[in-house]
């Protein structure tokens, strides 16, 4: 088994606007299974990074415990990085989001470290809407501990000893969207044409932004009957439509069909291009959202893609009214006012 | 574009670029993993059974392998692959290697064969023939074989022991050579009755400059080739102290180092291309610069300057190289003054023709209009089916592997001759392609990529070279150079075999490939494909690799052209869809 990348690359790998390639994106080589689901989300992130020309030292990758918390060990090597408690994760990023609001925060949980022992920190972070990208690695089972179902099992999927699961489904969409998440998208690790630009726009979204990708579980789940299996995935997914992201700057080149498209310009000038392929789905609109996920559950299929996004969100900063300038920079001169003011709003109040 | 077809062994001999590029096709990645396991005399055997003389190609190779090694492509430079050979050849075993040298049948098979001349292309035919029973007959005009591998070929750069060694591995098979004999008529030849002729004489005449001035400094001018085999056959032990070398290939490049050991203290290159241009291997100049010898590039020679009845030097026109749109070069004087170099003698190494004076025109050999014998390019017969050619007096000047490759063919063909069948039958190539897995995740090969940069070859001291022309001045790797130059081979003959109905499309190559070779994406025709792979795919020499149509209507597309054959891509995919397969490719030989 290879426990080092060769150093080689491809000579004419494309440079990004910072001059990097690719490779300068990647982080060690993965020791997950042969064929994870994970892997490739592992390698959207490192390609989404790349083209954004984000400055990996601008970048922290927060994580909990579990498989995919293992995986940014795998990609940004380059960057910050705080592997946290199990399901604790939302709560790491909060304290550093808050001290440092000028990192992009990728935050990285699955299905376990999510739906079940992070629950109740997951519906705070989302209802508070703190600015950071939340990908979920869901593969529908504890890979760890030998492939248990986790609570994001649908209902009836067939686990690789034959046994149906008798549990209803814990939707991460859904409940993100009622908890109050600004940005809610569905992807597949094995579509990565789909899933770059919804990392994209999510890094660009000024908010809570949950991206809930399938991720096979080659080794426990990807068993005929399971819903989280490669062909399972491949046949029932339902593309909201198609999302181009454009960075500020760039001219639009992707060429659609015509239909239905809707430009969003972000906070941080650039804009998405969505292209229609649901024609009664409105993102833009939660009930809308709600409605539609709720079709296609009930229909048996996924629903993927970008489903609900917040044209006016306003993150945590901007609700809480913080200082423009990071917690981190300021000085004891910044936040101590001096004796004198003390007394002064002492006196106020007497 | 289509499925790629993996069952033509062409696809993935080509992926193997050194050996595809190599003349003999030579298995070079399999010698070079037996020289890492230092099993020298098994690296020997590869190379003996392919390209007969390793200890001598493995000094004086053009090594066409090296600026096709892949390694070439993803670093600065090729695997030393020339040197790694000689590193085999040095450490192998000699009892171990008489040992397996064919058995030769006593009992003949009644065919005879004679070989016309004994260099590098006869000797390989009669390697090849002498096994299966033929009586050959091997006539030369030098006093031992070897042809201009011997009279050409310095000593400093191919010591005698190492020639004699290999040259008599072949002879002593039971070959009735004839030396100092200089063969006056085929007819002759053809009336001792032999079932067939070969023809490898070379091409031994050196080409002159007619220039003003020549009738009178006729004794100070020497052809090049005429005069190194002077100096091999100890006839010539010296030369004078200014030494105008004119030409820019490799046997200047020999004159002038030659010229260097036997006293030339003002030795000059003059050459009338610019110095990129010039034909002599990038090494063989390195060489001769750093034994002080200066190239004078982009100087037309004009005339030989006589005063007063004693030759001085010689004039030579500045030019410049001009390329019109097609690349064609012509070189346009520059304008100024002739230039003056003053010489005591001039050797001239602008080139070698062919010359067969010595057979006759009636005898059913067909002669185009340059006067070259009309050769079959696969089969090597002539216009007389019983008479073959083959090394440079078949198409002209080349080097002593291509003379092997030549070699070997002309023997199929003589063979199948002999045998009363179709010399245009040419046996398939002998192929097999073996799956390197041991276990999970575990290789028979070190699949390991390693980064360290080209090891150069020692060199004698400049001055102890210099001062005796049989010192050998490149000592070759040590073992454990030999080593490590070793470990920066690719493996390039362990092929990347996909199998689609595995396939369950996870991307888990896609993501590990670390030089980004492989795309799942729909299909379109090749043009197109190139431009929308991962990675550009922009050396159109290198083959996509095409799989049929996977459950998305995608197709698996690999670029063959940067594959550093580490089996990430194997180790990483979860239903061994992909697999790291060893293809081994040899040139069938005679009586296979």
């Amino acid at each position: 088994m290879s426990y080092q990348l060769p150093k080689f690359r491809h000579p004419e790998l494309p440079k990004n606007d910072l001059g990097y390639t690719k490779a300068d994106y990647e982080g060690a080589i993965s020791t997950l299974c042969a064929g994870c689901g994970h892997d490739s989300i592992s390698g959207a992130i490192v390609k989404a990074c790349h083209e954004l020309s984000i400055e990996p030292h601008k970048i922290a990758k927060l994580s909990g415990i579990g498989c995919s918390s293992k995986t940014p060990t795998y990609y940004l090597g380059k960057s910050h990085g705080f592997n946290s408690v199990h399901g604790r994760m939302p709560s790491v990023v909060t304290g550093a989001a808050m001290a440092n609001r000028e990192l992009l925060y990728l935050g990285v949980s699955g299905d376990g470290d999510t739906a079940s022992i992070g629950m109740g920190q997951f519906a705070h972070v989302a209802r508070r809407n703190l600015n950071m990208v939340y990908i979920v690695m869901n593969n529908g089972c504890y890979g760890l501990t030998k492939g248990q179902d986790s609570a994001t099992a649908d209902e009836g999927s067939m686990s690789k000893k034959g046994e149906p699961n008798p549990f209803s489904a814990i939707d991460l969409c859904a409940t993100a969207l009622q908890f109050g998440a600004t940005f809610v998208a569905r992807s597949f690790s094995g579509d990565k044409t789909q899933l770059v630009p919804l990392i994209k726009a999510a890094i660009a979204h000024r908010g809570f932004a949950l991206i809930d990708v399938v991720s096979p579980c080659v080794t426990f789940n990807n068993n005929k009957g399971s819903t989280k299996s490669y062909e399972f995935v491949r046949e029932h997914a339902e593309a909201t439509g198609a999302v181009d992201f454009v960075p500020m700057r760039k001219e639009i080149t992707t060429d659609y069909k015509p239909g239905y498209s809707h430009e969003v310009t972000l906070h941080d000038g650039s804009s998405i291009h969505l292209y229609k392929l649901e024609q009664d789905l409105d993102p833009f609109d939660r009930t809308s959202a709600l409605l539609a996920m709720e079709r296609h559950r009930a229909a048996g299929d996924i629903l993927t893609g970008l489903i609900y996004m917040d044209k006016a969100s306003r993150d945590l900063h901007e609700q809480l009214e913080t200082s423009r300038r990071p917690l981190s920079q300021l000085t004891e001169e910044d936040l101590c006012p001096g004796n004198q003011m003390l007394k002064n709003i002492n006196a106020s109040l007497r | 574009m289509k499925p790629t077809d993996t069952s033509n062994p062409e696809y993935f001999h080509k992926v193997v670029d050194c050996q595809y590029a190599c003349p003999a096709h030579t298995p070079v990645p399999e010698y070079i993993r037996l020289i890492a396991a230092e099993r020298y005399s098994d690296a020997y055997m590869v190379n003996w059974e392919s390209n007969v003389f390793p200890g001598i190609l493995g000094r004086t190779c053009d090594r066409p392998c090296e600026p096709a090694c892949r390694r070439g492509r993803v670093e600065e430079e090729p695997v030393a692959i020339c040197r790694l050979k000689r590193v085999a050849a040095d450490n192998k075993d000699k009892a171990d290697i008489a040992s397996r040298m064919p058995e030769i049948p006593a009992e003949k098979n009644g065919k005879r064969v004679a070989l016309i001349g004994a260099g590098p292309a006869s000797l390989t035919v009669a390697r090849d023939l002498a096994p299966l029973g033929y009586s050959i007959d091997i006539f030369d005009n030098q006093n031992a074989g070897g042809g201009m591998m011997r009279s050409q070929i310095p000593s400093f750069r191919l010591p005698a022991e190492v020639l004699d060694e290999e040259v008599n591995y072949i002879l002593d098979m039971g070959i009735n050579a004839t030396f100092d004999i200089e063969v006056q008529s085929l007819r002759e030849v053809l009336d001792k009755g032999y079932d067939a002729v070969f023809v490898g004489t070379g091409a031994p005449r050196g080409k002159g400059l007619n220039l003003p001035g020549l009738e009178d400094a006729a004794e100070h001018v020497h052809l090049g080739i005429d005069w190194l085999a002077s100096v091999a056959f100890g006839h010539t032990t010296s030369i004078e102290k200014k030494v105008l070398v004119l030409g820019g290939g490799n046997t200047a490049m020999d004159c002038c180092r030659t010229s260097r050991r036997l006293g030339g203290e003002d030795v000059r290159v003059v050459v009338r291309s610019p110095f990129e241009d010039m034909k002599a291997s990038p090494w063989e100049k390195d060489d001769a610069m750093h034994e002080g010898i200066p190239i004078y590039n982009n100087h037309v020679p004009k005339e030989f300057v006589i005063e007063d009845g004693e030759f001085k030097g010689m004039y030579f026109e500045k030019v410049m190289a001009e390329y019109d749109p097609d690349g064609k070069r012509s070189l346009v004087p520059t304008g100024e003054p002739l230039v003056f170099m003053e010489a005591d003698v001039v050797l001239m190494a602008i080139g070698q023709e062919n010359a067969f004076p010595w057979i006759e025109r009636d005898l059913g050999v067909a002669f185009d209009k340059w006067e070259m014998p009309v050769v079959d390019r696969n089969t090597f017969q002539s216009s007389n089916p019983k008479v073959f050619f083959g090394g440079d007096a078949a198409f002209g000047p080349e080097n002593v592997i291509t003379a092997v490759a030549h070699g070997h063919q002309a023997a199929i063909s003589i063979d199948l001759f002999c045998q009363g069948k179709d010399v245009d039958e040419r046996p398939a190539p002998f192929t097999s392609l073996l799956s390197q897995k041991m276990g999970v995740h575990e290789w028979s090969y070190d699949n390991a990529i390693e980064t360290d940069k080209r090891y150069a070859v020692p060199h004698a001291p400049l001055d102890k070279a210099l001062s005796d022309r049989m010192l050998e001045v490149e000592l070759g790797f040590d073992r454990g150079t030999g080593y490590k130059e070793a470990e920066r081979c690719l493996n390039c003959d362990v092929q990347t075999v996909f199998e689609e109905a595995r396939c369950i499309e996870c991307d888990a190559c896609v993501d590990i490939c670390p030089t980004d070779c492989i795309t799942f994406v729909g299909n379109a025709e090749e043009e197109q494909l190139r431009h929308s792979l991962t990675a550009p795919a922009g050396n159109l020499a290198q083959d996509l690799y095409v799989s049929e149509d996977l459950p998305t209507t995608r197709v698996m597309v690999k670029d063959e052209n940067v594959c550093l054959h580490c089996g990430l891509c194997a180790e990483r995919c979860p239903t061994s869809a992909w697999d790291m397969q060893k293809f081994l490719y040899n040139v069938t030989k005679a009586g296979r």
